[in-house]
Protein backbone atom coordinates (compact mmCIF):
# COMPACT_ATOMS: atom_id res chain seq x y z
CA UNK A 1 0.00 0.00 0.00
CA UNK A 2 1.13 3.30 -1.03
CA UNK A 3 1.79 5.75 1.93
CA UNK A 4 1.81 8.71 -0.32
CA UNK A 5 -0.09 11.63 0.36
CA UNK A 6 -2.20 13.77 -2.12
CA UNK A 7 -0.42 17.13 -2.67
CA UNK A 8 -2.51 20.34 -3.52
CA UNK A 9 -0.12 23.25 -3.96
CA UNK A 10 -1.57 27.10 -4.22
CA UNK A 11 0.89 28.59 -6.43
CA UNK A 12 2.48 31.51 -4.37
CA UNK A 13 3.75 34.90 -5.47
CA UNK A 14 7.27 34.34 -6.83
CA UNK A 15 8.31 37.88 -5.56
CA UNK A 16 7.37 37.24 -2.31
CA UNK A 17 10.18 34.10 -2.30
CA UNK A 18 13.40 36.17 -3.64
CA UNK A 19 15.38 33.44 -5.29
CA UNK A 20 15.14 32.48 -9.23
CA UNK A 21 11.92 31.96 -9.45
CA UNK A 22 11.64 35.79 -9.05
CA UNK A 23 13.41 36.38 -12.92
CA UNK A 24 10.19 36.09 -15.13
CA UNK A 25 11.14 38.29 -17.47
CA UNK A 26 14.38 40.31 -17.02
CA UNK A 27 16.12 43.06 -19.37
CA UNK A 28 19.54 41.88 -20.46
CA UNK A 29 22.59 43.64 -20.08
CA UNK A 30 23.87 46.61 -22.29
CA UNK A 31 26.72 44.16 -23.12
CA UNK A 32 24.75 40.91 -23.59
CA UNK A 33 22.37 43.02 -26.22
CA UNK A 34 24.67 45.07 -28.24
CA UNK A 35 26.44 41.09 -28.48
CA UNK A 36 23.45 40.15 -29.86
CA UNK A 37 23.42 42.08 -32.57
CA UNK A 38 25.13 40.79 -35.72
CA UNK A 39 25.54 44.35 -37.15
CA UNK A 40 27.66 45.47 -34.31
CA UNK A 41 29.85 41.99 -34.03
CA UNK A 42 30.20 42.36 -38.35
CA UNK A 43 31.59 45.80 -37.24
CA UNK A 44 33.86 45.05 -35.35
CA UNK A 45 34.73 42.45 -37.65
CA UNK A 46 35.60 44.81 -40.18
CA UNK A 47 37.36 47.33 -37.97
CA UNK A 48 39.50 44.34 -36.88
CA UNK A 49 40.40 43.75 -40.95
CA UNK A 50 41.19 47.16 -41.50
CA UNK A 51 43.37 47.77 -38.75
CA UNK A 52 45.07 44.20 -39.50
CA UNK A 53 45.71 46.26 -42.94
CA UNK A 54 47.05 48.88 -42.10
CA UNK A 55 50.21 47.70 -39.57
CA UNK A 56 50.47 45.01 -42.56
CA UNK A 57 51.25 47.72 -45.02
CA UNK A 58 52.98 49.92 -42.92
CA UNK A 59 55.59 47.30 -41.80
CA UNK A 60 55.79 46.47 -45.63
CA UNK A 61 56.47 50.08 -46.86
CA UNK A 62 55.68 49.43 -50.34
CA UNK A 63 52.66 51.54 -51.33
CA UNK A 64 53.71 50.51 -55.36
CA UNK A 65 52.37 46.79 -54.03
CA UNK A 66 50.68 47.29 -51.29
CA UNK A 67 49.32 50.83 -50.29
CA UNK A 68 47.93 51.42 -46.39
CA UNK A 69 44.07 51.23 -45.25
CA UNK A 70 44.19 55.28 -44.99
CA UNK A 71 46.01 55.68 -48.39
CA UNK A 72 43.34 53.27 -49.41
CA UNK A 73 40.88 55.21 -47.78
CA UNK A 74 42.36 59.06 -48.89
CA UNK A 75 41.95 57.53 -52.31
CA UNK A 76 38.53 56.67 -52.22
CA UNK A 77 37.57 59.93 -50.68
CA UNK A 78 39.36 61.44 -53.59
CA UNK A 79 37.97 59.20 -56.33
CA UNK A 80 34.50 60.09 -55.30
CA UNK A 81 34.96 63.66 -54.73
CA UNK A 82 37.18 64.49 -58.13
CA UNK A 83 37.81 61.46 -60.02
CA UNK A 84 34.17 60.42 -60.94
CA UNK A 85 34.19 57.05 -58.90
CA UNK A 86 30.39 57.21 -58.26
CA UNK A 87 30.20 57.73 -62.26
CA UNK A 88 31.53 54.72 -62.79
CA UNK A 89 30.18 52.93 -60.25
CA UNK A 90 26.52 54.12 -61.28
CA UNK A 91 27.43 53.52 -64.64
CA UNK A 92 28.29 49.53 -63.76
CA UNK A 93 24.93 49.12 -61.78
CA UNK A 94 23.02 50.15 -64.53
CA UNK A 95 23.97 48.30 -67.10
CA UNK A 96 23.80 45.08 -63.99
CA UNK A 97 20.01 46.26 -63.68
CA UNK A 98 19.21 46.06 -66.92
CA UNK A 99 21.13 42.45 -67.36
CA UNK A 100 19.25 41.64 -63.64
CA UNK A 101 15.91 42.85 -64.85
CA UNK A 102 16.10 40.66 -68.42
CA UNK A 103 17.37 37.74 -67.02
CA UNK A 104 14.58 37.73 -64.69
CA UNK A 105 12.18 38.34 -66.99
CA UNK A 106 13.43 35.11 -69.08
CA UNK A 107 13.67 33.11 -65.88
CA UNK A 108 10.07 33.68 -65.23
CA UNK A 109 9.36 32.46 -68.73
CA UNK A 110 10.86 29.67 -68.71
CA UNK A 111 9.83 28.56 -65.13
CA UNK A 112 6.23 29.42 -66.46
CA UNK A 113 6.90 26.82 -69.13
CA UNK A 114 8.31 24.73 -66.72
CA UNK A 115 5.63 24.16 -64.61
CA UNK A 116 2.98 24.18 -67.12
CA UNK A 117 3.67 21.14 -68.72
CA UNK A 118 6.26 18.04 -68.19
CA UNK A 119 8.17 18.93 -71.46
CA UNK A 120 8.82 22.39 -70.36
CA UNK A 121 9.98 21.40 -67.41
CA UNK A 122 12.84 18.67 -68.72
CA UNK A 123 13.66 21.92 -71.42
CA UNK A 124 14.35 23.89 -68.48
CA UNK A 125 16.20 21.17 -66.63
CA UNK A 126 18.24 20.53 -69.95
CA UNK A 127 19.81 24.06 -70.50
CA UNK A 128 20.34 24.68 -66.92
CA UNK A 129 22.46 21.48 -66.75
CA UNK A 130 24.09 22.53 -69.96
CA UNK A 131 24.46 26.21 -69.08
CA UNK A 132 24.89 26.75 -65.40
CA UNK A 133 28.46 25.34 -65.13
CA UNK A 134 29.47 27.59 -68.13
CA UNK A 135 31.06 30.68 -66.76
CA UNK A 136 29.27 33.97 -67.87
CA UNK A 137 32.55 35.50 -68.30
CA UNK A 138 33.20 32.59 -71.02
CA UNK A 139 31.05 33.66 -73.56
CA UNK A 140 32.46 37.46 -73.37
CA UNK A 141 34.49 36.42 -76.76
CA UNK A 142 31.41 34.84 -78.65
CA UNK A 143 29.26 37.79 -77.41
CA UNK A 144 32.25 40.57 -78.34
CA UNK A 145 31.62 39.05 -81.95
CA UNK A 146 27.97 38.88 -81.61
CA UNK A 147 27.04 42.46 -80.18
CA UNK A 148 30.34 44.33 -80.62
CA UNK A 149 32.38 46.46 -78.06
CA UNK A 150 29.85 47.79 -75.94
CA UNK A 151 26.72 47.16 -73.55
CA UNK A 152 24.96 44.95 -75.40
CA UNK A 153 27.77 41.95 -74.45
CA UNK A 154 27.93 42.82 -71.35
CA UNK A 155 24.48 42.63 -70.49
CA UNK A 156 24.21 39.11 -72.83
CA UNK A 157 26.86 37.88 -70.37
CA UNK A 158 24.84 39.49 -67.12
CA UNK A 159 21.45 37.56 -68.64
CA UNK A 160 23.40 34.38 -68.80
CA UNK A 161 24.77 34.73 -65.50
CA UNK A 162 21.35 35.47 -63.70
CA UNK A 163 19.13 33.42 -66.00
CA UNK A 164 20.00 29.86 -64.78
CA UNK A 165 20.45 30.42 -61.10
CA UNK A 166 17.38 31.99 -60.83
CA UNK A 167 15.24 29.80 -63.15
CA UNK A 168 16.57 26.80 -61.37
CA UNK A 169 15.70 27.79 -57.74
CA UNK A 170 12.27 29.15 -59.06
CA UNK A 171 11.61 25.70 -60.24
CA UNK A 172 12.61 24.12 -57.86
CA UNK A 173 11.08 26.25 -54.88
CA UNK A 174 7.76 25.57 -57.02
CA UNK A 175 8.19 21.81 -56.62
CA UNK A 176 8.65 21.40 -52.85
CA UNK A 177 5.38 24.05 -52.07
CA UNK A 178 3.89 20.57 -50.15
CA UNK A 179 1.18 19.19 -51.69
CA UNK A 180 -1.51 20.18 -48.47
CA UNK A 181 -0.66 23.99 -49.72
CA UNK A 182 -1.37 23.45 -53.00
CA UNK A 183 -4.50 21.57 -52.31
CA UNK A 184 -5.24 24.56 -50.28
CA UNK A 185 -4.70 26.53 -53.20
CA UNK A 186 -7.07 25.06 -56.02
CA UNK A 187 -9.79 24.34 -52.77
CA UNK A 188 -9.72 28.10 -52.56
CA UNK A 189 -10.48 27.77 -56.63
CA UNK A 190 -7.61 29.72 -57.68
CA UNK A 191 -6.54 28.62 -61.14
CA UNK A 192 -3.66 29.52 -63.95
CA UNK A 193 -1.53 32.72 -63.29
CA UNK A 194 -3.38 33.78 -59.85
CA UNK A 195 -2.42 30.32 -58.53
CA UNK A 196 1.00 30.65 -59.43
CA UNK A 197 0.81 34.88 -58.48
CA UNK A 198 -1.31 34.11 -55.17
CA UNK A 199 0.15 30.70 -54.19
CA UNK A 200 3.28 29.09 -55.62
CA UNK A 201 5.20 32.19 -55.90
CA UNK A 202 4.68 32.91 -52.11
CA UNK A 203 5.07 29.46 -51.20
CA UNK A 204 8.61 29.44 -52.91
CA UNK A 205 9.67 32.22 -51.61
CA UNK A 206 12.81 31.38 -49.83
CA UNK A 207 14.08 29.71 -52.48
CA UNK A 208 12.99 32.50 -55.08
CA UNK A 209 14.72 34.76 -53.17
CA UNK A 210 18.02 32.14 -52.76
CA UNK A 211 18.42 32.20 -56.37
CA UNK A 212 18.14 35.74 -56.95
CA UNK A 213 20.53 36.32 -54.22
CA UNK A 214 22.57 33.89 -56.16
CA UNK A 215 22.01 35.58 -59.58
CA UNK A 216 22.94 38.87 -58.15
CA UNK A 217 26.59 37.69 -56.95
CA UNK A 218 27.28 36.09 -59.78
CA UNK A 219 26.02 39.51 -61.98
CA UNK A 220 28.07 41.38 -59.74
CA UNK A 221 31.17 39.15 -60.23
CA UNK A 222 30.79 38.60 -64.29
CA UNK A 223 30.35 42.30 -64.55
CA UNK A 224 33.40 43.33 -62.60
CA UNK A 225 35.11 40.38 -64.79
CA UNK A 226 33.93 41.60 -68.07
CA UNK A 227 34.67 45.44 -68.10
CA UNK A 228 37.72 44.61 -66.78
CA UNK A 229 38.31 43.30 -70.76
CA UNK A 230 37.04 46.23 -72.01
CA UNK A 231 35.46 48.80 -70.32
CA UNK A 232 35.05 51.45 -73.09
CA UNK A 233 31.81 52.73 -74.36
CA UNK A 234 31.82 56.36 -76.27
CA UNK A 235 34.77 57.12 -73.71
CA UNK A 236 33.38 56.20 -70.31
CA UNK A 237 33.27 52.62 -68.15
CA UNK A 238 33.03 51.31 -65.16
CA UNK A 239 34.01 50.12 -61.78
CA UNK A 240 36.46 47.56 -63.65
CA UNK A 241 37.47 49.46 -66.17
CA UNK A 242 38.44 52.31 -63.37
CA UNK A 243 40.50 49.65 -61.43
CA UNK A 244 41.84 48.35 -64.94
CA UNK A 245 43.06 52.22 -66.25
CA UNK A 246 44.46 53.37 -62.75
CA UNK A 247 46.63 50.01 -62.67
CA UNK A 248 47.89 51.23 -66.36
CA UNK A 249 49.03 54.69 -64.37
CA UNK A 250 50.51 52.47 -61.26
CA UNK A 251 47.36 54.57 -59.32
CA UNK A 252 47.98 51.63 -56.65
CA UNK A 253 45.47 53.23 -54.04
CA UNK A 254 43.26 54.05 -56.63
CA UNK A 255 43.10 50.12 -57.67
CA UNK A 256 42.39 49.46 -54.04
CA UNK A 257 39.90 52.52 -53.91
CA UNK A 258 38.23 50.82 -57.28
CA UNK A 259 38.67 47.53 -55.17
CA UNK A 260 37.08 48.72 -52.19
CA UNK A 261 34.11 49.98 -54.12
CA UNK A 262 33.17 46.63 -55.54
CA UNK A 263 33.13 44.88 -52.16
CA UNK A 264 31.39 47.74 -50.73
CA UNK A 265 28.50 47.88 -52.68
CA UNK A 266 28.52 43.92 -53.51
CA UNK A 267 27.99 44.34 -48.95
CA UNK A 268 25.23 46.98 -49.30
CA UNK A 269 22.88 44.80 -51.67
CA UNK A 270 23.70 41.75 -49.71
CA UNK A 271 23.58 43.07 -46.73
CA UNK A 272 21.11 45.31 -46.61
CA UNK A 273 18.60 45.04 -49.64
CA UNK A 274 18.59 41.66 -49.49
CA UNK A 275 18.69 41.59 -46.00
CA UNK A 276 16.07 43.65 -45.76
CA UNK A 277 13.55 41.71 -48.22
CA UNK A 278 14.46 38.74 -45.91
CA UNK A 279 13.34 40.12 -42.63
CA UNK A 280 10.60 41.73 -44.02
CA UNK A 281 9.56 38.39 -46.15
CA UNK A 282 10.16 34.89 -45.16
CA UNK A 283 12.07 35.43 -41.54
CA UNK A 284 8.57 37.39 -40.64
CA UNK A 285 6.71 34.77 -42.16
CA UNK A 286 8.79 31.66 -40.14
CA UNK A 287 9.75 30.41 -43.42
CA UNK A 288 13.76 30.69 -42.59
CA UNK A 289 14.89 30.97 -39.32
CA UNK B 1 -37.58 11.52 -46.48
CA UNK B 2 -35.27 14.92 -47.00
CA UNK B 3 -33.30 15.38 -50.25
CA UNK B 4 -29.65 14.46 -49.58
CA UNK B 5 -27.34 17.49 -49.30
CA UNK B 6 -24.19 15.03 -50.99
CA UNK B 7 -24.47 12.17 -52.59
CA UNK B 8 -21.75 9.38 -53.17
CA UNK B 9 -23.83 6.48 -55.40
CA UNK B 10 -21.63 3.60 -56.14
CA UNK B 11 -18.05 5.27 -55.90
CA UNK B 12 -15.25 3.48 -57.20
CA UNK B 13 -11.73 5.29 -57.12
CA UNK B 14 -8.01 4.13 -58.41
CA UNK B 15 -4.65 6.31 -58.54
CA UNK B 16 -1.67 5.06 -60.10
CA UNK B 17 1.36 4.76 -58.01
CA UNK B 18 4.97 4.50 -59.89
CA UNK B 19 4.42 0.16 -60.41
CA UNK B 20 0.64 -0.52 -59.55
CA UNK B 21 -2.88 0.73 -59.77
CA UNK B 22 -4.47 0.97 -56.73
CA UNK B 23 -7.85 0.78 -56.10
CA UNK B 24 -8.46 2.45 -53.05
CA UNK B 25 -12.38 2.24 -52.94
CA UNK B 26 -14.80 0.37 -54.60
CA UNK B 27 -18.30 0.83 -54.98
CA UNK B 28 -19.37 3.29 -52.18
CA UNK B 29 -22.30 4.47 -51.42
CA UNK B 30 -23.58 7.06 -48.91
CA UNK B 31 -25.56 10.34 -48.33
CA UNK B 32 -24.93 13.39 -46.01
CA UNK B 33 -28.35 15.36 -45.03
CA UNK B 34 -27.60 19.10 -44.15
CA UNK B 35 -26.23 19.83 -41.00
CA UNK B 36 -24.89 15.90 -40.42
CA UNK B 37 -22.12 15.18 -38.54
CA UNK B 38 -21.09 12.47 -40.70
CA UNK B 39 -18.37 10.64 -39.73
CA UNK B 40 -15.94 8.30 -42.32
CA UNK B 41 -13.90 5.20 -39.98
CA UNK B 42 -11.91 2.90 -41.06
CA UNK B 43 -8.48 1.88 -40.56
CA UNK B 44 -5.06 2.97 -42.60
CA UNK B 45 -5.60 2.40 -46.46
CA UNK B 46 -9.32 2.16 -46.21
CA UNK B 47 -10.08 4.72 -48.45
CA UNK B 48 -11.38 7.26 -46.44
CA UNK B 49 -9.15 10.30 -46.66
CA UNK B 50 -9.19 9.08 -50.40
CA UNK B 51 -13.07 9.47 -51.04
CA UNK B 52 -13.05 12.77 -49.18
CA UNK B 53 -10.23 13.93 -51.75
CA UNK B 54 -12.82 12.85 -54.33
CA UNK B 55 -15.93 14.73 -52.61
CA UNK B 56 -13.16 17.53 -52.40
CA UNK B 57 -12.72 17.03 -56.59
CA UNK B 58 -9.02 16.79 -56.51
CA UNK B 59 -9.97 13.50 -57.91
CA UNK B 60 -12.60 11.90 -60.62
CA UNK B 61 -14.18 8.67 -60.00
CA UNK B 62 -13.90 5.83 -62.25
CA UNK B 63 -17.26 4.24 -61.59
CA UNK B 64 -20.22 5.82 -59.87
CA UNK B 65 -20.97 9.47 -59.07
CA UNK B 66 -20.32 12.11 -56.66
CA UNK B 67 -23.56 15.44 -56.44
CA UNK B 68 -23.49 18.22 -53.70
CA UNK B 69 -26.83 19.63 -54.07
CA UNK B 70 -27.58 17.82 -57.51
CA UNK B 71 -24.30 19.13 -59.11
CA UNK B 72 -22.03 16.79 -60.20
CA UNK B 73 -18.47 17.27 -58.04
CA UNK B 74 -15.50 17.70 -61.02
CA UNK B 75 -13.27 20.06 -59.38
CA UNK B 76 -12.29 21.67 -56.44
CA UNK B 77 -14.23 24.53 -55.14
CA UNK B 78 -14.84 26.66 -52.32
CA UNK B 79 -17.95 25.41 -51.63
CA UNK B 80 -16.47 22.37 -49.88
CA UNK B 81 -13.71 23.90 -47.99
CA UNK B 82 -11.38 21.82 -46.77
CA UNK B 83 -9.88 21.12 -43.15
CA UNK B 84 -6.58 19.07 -43.39
CA UNK B 85 -4.61 17.17 -40.78
CA UNK B 86 -0.86 18.65 -41.86
CA UNK B 87 -0.01 22.06 -39.44
CA UNK B 88 1.33 23.65 -42.70
CA UNK B 89 -2.07 24.55 -44.27
CA UNK B 90 -2.03 27.74 -43.30
CA UNK B 91 -0.38 30.20 -45.34
CA UNK B 92 2.46 31.02 -43.52
CA UNK B 93 2.83 34.58 -45.21
CA UNK B 94 -0.53 35.73 -44.16
CA UNK B 95 -1.53 36.43 -40.70
CA UNK B 96 -4.50 34.26 -38.89
CA UNK B 97 -6.68 37.69 -40.22
CA UNK B 98 -5.58 37.44 -43.44
CA UNK B 99 -5.19 33.60 -43.60
CA UNK B 100 -9.14 32.94 -42.98
CA UNK B 101 -10.22 36.28 -44.84
CA UNK B 102 -7.97 35.16 -48.34
CA UNK B 103 -10.55 32.69 -49.34
CA UNK B 104 -13.44 34.78 -48.97
CA UNK B 105 -11.89 37.54 -51.18
CA UNK B 106 -10.41 34.72 -53.79
CA UNK B 107 -13.37 32.81 -54.34
CA UNK B 108 -15.32 36.04 -55.54
CA UNK B 109 -17.74 35.76 -52.86
CA UNK B 110 -17.13 38.74 -50.81
CA UNK B 111 -16.34 42.04 -51.03
CA UNK B 112 -12.86 43.36 -49.23
CA UNK B 113 -14.89 44.94 -46.01
CA UNK B 114 -17.49 42.07 -45.72
CA UNK B 115 -14.63 39.50 -45.54
CA UNK B 116 -12.83 41.30 -42.89
CA UNK B 117 -16.15 41.41 -41.16
CA UNK B 118 -16.70 37.62 -40.75
CA UNK B 119 -12.97 36.97 -40.30
CA UNK B 120 -13.49 38.44 -37.32
CA UNK B 121 -16.81 37.08 -36.35
CA UNK B 122 -14.94 33.10 -37.07
CA UNK B 123 -11.91 34.36 -35.14
CA UNK B 124 -13.63 35.08 -32.33
CA UNK B 125 -15.57 32.27 -32.53
CA UNK B 126 -12.82 29.64 -32.39
CA UNK B 127 -11.37 32.22 -29.66
CA UNK B 128 -8.49 33.46 -31.44
CA UNK B 129 -9.13 37.26 -31.72
CA UNK B 130 -6.17 37.84 -29.83
CA UNK B 131 -3.88 36.43 -32.12
CA UNK B 132 -5.55 37.83 -35.37
CA UNK B 133 -2.12 39.45 -36.08
CA UNK B 134 -0.14 36.80 -35.60
CA UNK B 135 1.81 35.02 -38.57
CA UNK B 136 0.83 31.08 -38.09
CA UNK B 137 4.62 30.08 -37.25
CA UNK B 138 3.91 31.47 -33.99
CA UNK B 139 0.79 29.04 -33.12
CA UNK B 140 0.89 26.15 -31.34
CA UNK B 141 -0.78 23.40 -33.47
CA UNK B 142 -4.04 23.30 -31.89
CA UNK B 143 -4.60 27.26 -32.71
CA UNK B 144 -3.51 26.17 -36.10
CA UNK B 145 -6.45 24.00 -36.69
CA UNK B 146 -8.53 26.46 -34.86
CA UNK B 147 -7.52 28.55 -37.62
CA UNK B 148 -7.94 26.00 -40.20
CA UNK B 149 -11.67 25.44 -39.15
CA UNK B 150 -12.43 28.88 -38.45
CA UNK B 151 -11.32 29.41 -42.41
CA UNK B 152 -12.99 26.76 -43.90
CA UNK B 153 -16.44 27.91 -41.34
CA UNK B 154 -15.90 31.49 -42.94
CA UNK B 155 -16.68 30.39 -46.13
CA UNK B 156 -19.97 29.05 -45.32
CA UNK B 157 -19.26 26.07 -47.69
CA UNK B 158 -22.10 23.85 -48.04
CA UNK B 159 -19.80 21.32 -46.66
CA UNK B 160 -17.47 21.16 -44.59
CA UNK B 161 -14.54 18.48 -45.52
CA UNK B 162 -12.08 17.45 -42.30
CA UNK B 163 -9.53 15.17 -42.97
CA UNK B 164 -8.27 13.42 -39.73
CA UNK B 165 -7.40 17.53 -38.41
CA UNK B 166 -7.51 16.60 -34.67
CA UNK B 167 -4.95 13.56 -35.60
CA UNK B 168 -1.60 15.27 -35.05
CA UNK B 169 -2.34 16.97 -32.11
CA UNK B 170 -1.55 16.21 -28.20
CA UNK B 171 -4.40 13.73 -26.29
CA UNK B 172 -5.46 16.62 -24.53
CA UNK B 173 -5.84 19.50 -27.07
CA UNK B 174 -7.35 16.87 -29.51
CA UNK B 175 -10.02 16.21 -26.68
CA UNK B 176 -10.52 19.62 -26.09
CA UNK B 177 -11.27 20.94 -30.09
CA UNK B 178 -13.38 17.71 -30.59
CA UNK B 179 -15.62 19.74 -27.71
CA UNK B 180 -15.02 22.85 -29.52
CA UNK B 181 -16.35 21.53 -33.09
CA UNK B 182 -19.48 20.68 -31.25
CA UNK B 183 -19.84 23.62 -29.82
CA UNK B 184 -18.96 25.50 -32.76
CA UNK B 185 -21.83 23.04 -34.32
CA UNK B 186 -24.43 24.10 -31.69
CA UNK B 187 -23.52 27.46 -32.77
CA UNK B 188 -24.52 27.33 -36.58
CA UNK B 189 -25.64 23.58 -37.71
CA UNK B 190 -22.98 23.57 -40.62
CA UNK B 191 -22.77 19.97 -42.12
CA UNK B 192 -19.67 18.24 -41.67
CA UNK B 193 -17.44 15.55 -43.56
CA UNK B 194 -14.96 13.69 -41.12
CA UNK B 195 -12.39 11.23 -41.77
CA UNK B 196 -11.00 9.85 -38.78
CA UNK B 197 -9.46 6.50 -37.46
CA UNK B 198 -10.77 6.43 -33.94
CA UNK B 199 -13.38 5.17 -33.11
CA UNK B 200 -13.59 6.86 -29.89
CA UNK B 201 -13.59 10.13 -31.83
CA UNK B 202 -15.90 8.98 -34.59
CA UNK B 203 -18.29 8.32 -31.91
CA UNK B 204 -17.39 11.31 -29.99
CA UNK B 205 -18.13 13.95 -33.60
CA UNK B 206 -20.46 11.95 -35.17
CA UNK B 207 -24.23 11.77 -35.79
CA UNK B 208 -23.52 9.04 -38.09
CA UNK B 209 -21.13 7.07 -38.98
CA UNK B 210 -19.69 5.01 -42.24
CA UNK B 211 -17.44 2.23 -41.03
CA UNK B 212 -15.25 1.40 -44.00
CA UNK B 213 -13.03 -1.76 -44.33
CA UNK B 214 -9.87 -2.01 -45.74
CA UNK B 215 -8.10 -3.34 -49.41
CA UNK B 216 -10.12 -2.00 -51.82
CA UNK B 217 -11.98 0.18 -49.63
CA UNK B 218 -15.84 -0.54 -48.94
CA UNK B 219 -18.35 0.20 -46.87
CA UNK B 220 -19.19 -2.63 -43.81
CA UNK B 221 -21.59 -0.55 -41.83
CA UNK B 222 -23.75 2.74 -41.60
CA UNK B 223 -24.18 3.55 -38.27
CA UNK B 224 -26.22 6.20 -36.16
CA UNK B 225 -24.01 7.27 -32.94
CA UNK B 226 -24.61 7.46 -29.64
CA UNK B 227 -26.63 10.67 -28.38
CA UNK B 228 -24.31 13.79 -28.12
CA UNK B 229 -24.28 13.82 -24.01
CA UNK B 230 -23.78 10.53 -23.50
CA UNK B 231 -20.29 9.71 -25.66
CA UNK B 232 -18.41 8.68 -22.35
CA UNK B 233 -21.51 6.37 -21.40
CA UNK B 234 -22.52 2.83 -21.39
CA UNK B 235 -24.01 3.00 -24.99
CA UNK B 236 -21.22 4.81 -26.00
CA UNK B 237 -18.48 1.90 -24.80
CA UNK B 238 -20.74 -0.90 -26.41
CA UNK B 239 -21.27 0.88 -30.09
CA UNK B 240 -17.45 0.90 -29.84
CA UNK B 241 -17.16 -2.38 -29.07
CA UNK B 242 -19.49 -3.26 -31.95
CA UNK B 243 -17.16 -1.10 -34.15
CA UNK B 244 -14.30 -2.68 -32.57
CA UNK B 245 -15.64 -6.07 -32.92
CA UNK B 246 -16.35 -5.47 -36.75
CA UNK B 247 -12.82 -4.26 -37.85
CA UNK B 248 -11.38 -7.17 -35.66
CA UNK B 249 -13.13 -9.61 -37.48
CA UNK B 250 -12.03 -8.25 -40.64
CA UNK B 251 -8.69 -8.36 -39.95
CA UNK B 252 -8.45 -11.67 -38.91
CA UNK B 253 -10.02 -12.84 -42.08
CA UNK B 254 -7.65 -10.79 -44.25
CA UNK B 255 -4.34 -12.95 -43.39
CA UNK B 256 -6.53 -16.42 -44.66
CA UNK B 257 -7.77 -15.11 -47.73
CA UNK B 258 -4.16 -14.32 -48.42
CA UNK B 259 -2.76 -17.47 -47.70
Amino acid sequence: MSERKERLVTPQSAAASGDLGTVVEKPLSLWERLYGRSVLRKIAVLIFLAVLWEVYARWLDNPLLFPTFSATVEAFYDGIMTGGLPGRAWYSLRILVTGYAIGIACAALLTAAAISSRLGADFLDTLTSMFNPLPAIALLPLALIWFGLGQGSLVFVLVHSVLWAVALNTHSGFLSVSNTLRMVGRNYGLTGPSYVVRLLIPAAFPSILTGLKIGWAFAWRTLIAAELVFGVSSGSGGLGWFIYENKNQLEIPSVFAGLFSVILIGLFVENVIFRNIELRTIRRWGMQS
Amino acid sequence: MEQPLLEVRGVTLQYKTLEYLVTATYRVDFSVLRSDRFVLLGPSGCGKSTLLKAVGGYMQPVEGEITLKGRRVDRPGPDRMMVFQEFDQLLPWKTVRENVMFPLVASGKFGKADAQVRAAHYIEKVRLSKFADNYPHTLSGGMKQRVAIARGMAMEPDILLMDEPFAALDALTRSKMQEELLQLWDDTKFTVLFVTHSIGEAIRIGNRILLMSPHPGQVRAELDSVARESWAGVEAKELENRIHAMLFSESVEEPVANV
